[in-house]
């Protein structure tokens, strides 16, 4: 199976679940859709939804909840 | 014949220099972030310096041409693709009508500017068509490009030279981490001396909340203030000040924890005190920085402030003689 990155379209913060009381929207192990949301990135006071852009399975998530990213930096990897 | 937004990107606007003139009845100049960024690609596609273009934040719309057009992309490094097919950025290219131009993943920077010849003939607002959206003035119907929007364009004042390009040298980004230059203002006298030394010693970071009204900095110490009995019409909290105008550029310290750089969409006035104005020179450096960018805030006297900002005026002037002159 290929791999496959999922990116970061913006430069902000990653968090992994809707809220901070809230399950993550997606696990490790987990099959995701193209289109599913796995992850927000906060910036200018908006928090903007990076959906999967492949279908796959979720092998990694290289940045941690709560951490800054860059734009085109992989936030989810597939399998 | 318009260009069409297929997408938008998360923020992008029609700017131009803006509207002077009614800052005093709370209506803010606003206009390109990033100034040099905007007149340096309109003059790539044969426009005037103050004409109409895309300011696009971290990430590119997609547009489509109807008609062919050269165009300009400058500011944040944000690669362009036509067709798919890479282009180079600070660089005039032509645009055939069906063609779709987009973007690569932002590279550095934060703004990129959209220029094409002719210019976006927008409808004008109280002489601008800068998009003001709090205002629901200029840009489309007072509010950001969406999808399905038709950009009309005006007529060019010269002929586009395609493959013109600026000098590497006269090219410019944040550094990093980015320096901004204060000049400390009429509130200084508010902090200890301590503060006043740590606020210039700490390195800040851009905060998430950084937009065109103002950007915020994060990781300082908190500023101690000298003490007093709050005057009439100052509110409780030590920062709080009796009501005064906001100039651009103006740092605000809300409780002494995180500055406040007040930007092009400024607020015109209110009740925090400012320890002091960054310099014209480097507003235009502020909007090309990113969230999470260490940032050094450097005091500068009056001089130093003049003498930047006939040092930037230079800068413009070898541009316009790199790309119009010959």
């Amino acid at each position: 199976m290929a791999r496959h990155e999922v990116k970061s379209p913006i430069p902000g913060t990653f968090y992994r679940k809707p809220a901070p009381d809230q399950p993550p929207f997606a696990e490790i192990g987990q099959s995701v859709a193209k289109g599913d949301t796995v992850g927000l990135v906060e910036v200018m006071k908006t928090f903007h939804e990076v959906k999967a852009d492949a279908d796959g399975m979720i092998v990694g998530f290289p940045v941690a909840d709560s951490d800054p990213v860059m734009a085109g930096q992989t936030i989810v990897e597939l399998d | 014949m318009p260009v069409n937004v297929i997408s938008a990107g998360i923020a992008t606007t029609i700017q131009d220099m803006g509207r002077p003139g009614y800052y005093h009845l709370g209506i803010p100049i606003g206009g390109a972030m990033d100034r040099l960024a905007l007149r340096t690609a309109n003059l790539l596609v044969g426009n005037a310096e103050e004409a109409a273009g895309l300011e696009c934040v971290f990430v590119g719309p997609e547009l489509e041409f109807t008609e062919d057009a050269t165009v300009a992309v400058c500011g944040a490094e944000l690669p362009p693709k036509l067709d798919g097919d890479p282009r180079e950025t600070w660089t005039a290219f032509a645009v055939k009508a069906g063609q779709v131009l987009s973007f690569d993943f932002l590279k550095a920077g934060a703004r990129a500017y959209i220029a094409i010849s002719g210019g976006i003939n927008t409808p004008p607002m109280l002489g601008s068509r800068s998009t003001y959206a709090i205002g629901a003035l200029g840009g489309v119907e007072g509010r950001a490009v969406q999808p399905g929007d038709s950009l009309p364009l005006g007529a060019s004042v010269r002929a586009a030279k395609e493959g013109a390009s600026v000098p590497a040298k006269l090219r410019r980004g944040p550094d990093n981490p980015a320096e901004l230059r204060v000049l400390p203002g009429l509130y200084w006298h508010r902090i200890t001396e301590e503060a006043q030394r740590d606020f210039f010693d700490d390195t800040w970071k851009v905060a998430n909340e950084a937009d065109r009204m103002g950007y915020r900095f994060q990781g300082g110490r908190k500023l101690a203030f000298v003490e007093r009995d709050q005057p009439f019409g100052a509110g409780a909290d030590p920062s709080n000040i009796t009501d005064a105008c906001y100039p651009y550029g103006s740092v605000q310290v809300p409780s002494g924890t995180e500055p406040i750089v007040l930007h092009r969409d400024a607020v015109s006035g209110g009740g925090y005190f400012m320890i002091g104005t960054v310099i014209s020179a480097d507003m235009d450096l502020i909007g090309q920085l990113q969230p999470h960018t260490p940032t050094r805030f450097v005091k500068v006297d009056m001089e130093t402030a003049l003498a930047a900002r006939r040092d930037r005026a230079r800068t413009m002037d070898a541009i316009r003689n790199a790309l119009v002159a010959s």
